[in-house]
């Protein structure tokens, strides 16, 4: 038996290391690399009540999420591919431009 | 938690992105303990696999290499990482000492993959075909952005 708020403090670690990483970081690639890491931060707190509460819809909710999450990615990852094509640079600092 | 860390401290974005391999991966145990297995399946195929090998090839695509500091960076983290250290150990300190909260069994197995089908294509059906939706458009919508601009502005002549 392990108690419900371990695995709370737990996502909520994730989840402020997501937000720190965010913060911090200047390489497009890593902030989104935080973002996915605040997304799996939140999922682990889903299961956790899922688990506690016995109700299945937190693990669809936690699947609906992950579907979210990929396509989220895929369409992110295609939108860096593009500004590196015409800014040359992951550096979010040097992208200050809408228009070059 | 300790690859979540290695997360912030590498410089370099391979690195990152092999600790967030383990983070996805730890989670992955985590949900087996909690009985959800069908969710660690799917956490390890999806997220490990999928989406950390879109990362990396994106990686080594554009050939990321050391980042480096700026003004602003300095800013954030100056305010930043107060700020997030303070929430952070006020959440902790709520959720330990100030919920009474019961204990979760470990290995509870009710989340059987045959329950979560039924739940997921009975009660969950128009949602699950909205994703399908969803997913379609995110394809599409990569695969325009990715491309280079010639190619899609050649693909609009041919059909118009």
């Amino acid at each position: 038996m392990v108690p419900l708020s371990y695995y709370l403090v737990l996502s909520g670690i994730l989840f402020t290391c997501g937000v720190l990483g965010f913060l911090i970081k200047r390489n497009i690639i890593t902030i989104f690399m935080s973002i996915e890491l605040m997304l799996n931060g939140v999922n682990l707190s889903f299961v956790a009540f899922a688990a506690h509460w016995h109700a299945l819809s937190g693990q669809i909710f936690v699947f609906f999420v992950m579907v979210v999450a990929a396509a989220e990615a895929a369409v992110g990852l295609a939108i860096i591919i593009a500004v590196y094509r015409t800014r040359e640079t992951l550096n979010v600092d040097r992208v200050n431009l809408l228009k070059l | 938690m300790a690859g979540a860390v290695n997360l912030l401290v590498q410089s370099h974005p391979i690195n990152s992105a092999l600790s967030l391999i383990v983070v996805m991966g730890s989670l992955a145990a985590e949900y087996l303990l909690l009985g959800a297995e069908f969710l660690a399946a799917v956490q390890v195929i999806v997220y490990a696999g999928a989406i950390m090998v879109l990362f990396l090839i994106t990686i080594m695509l554009l050939n990321a290499g050391k980042e480096e500091r700026t003004k602003g960076s300095r800013v954030a983290t100056l305010i930043g990482v107060p700020g997030v250290v303070i929430g952070a150990v006020l959440v902790a300190w709520t959720l330990l000492y100030r919920s009474n909260m019961q204990s979760v069994p470990i290995g509870a197995l009710w989340g059987a993959p045959k329950d979560i089908a039924r739940l997921l294509f009975h009660d969950f059906l128009l949602p699950f075909e909205v994703t399908s939706v969803l997913i379609l458009i995110a394809i599409l919508g990569a695969v325009v952005l990715a491309s280079p601009p010639e190619a899609v502005a050649r693909g609009a002549r041919k059909d118009g």
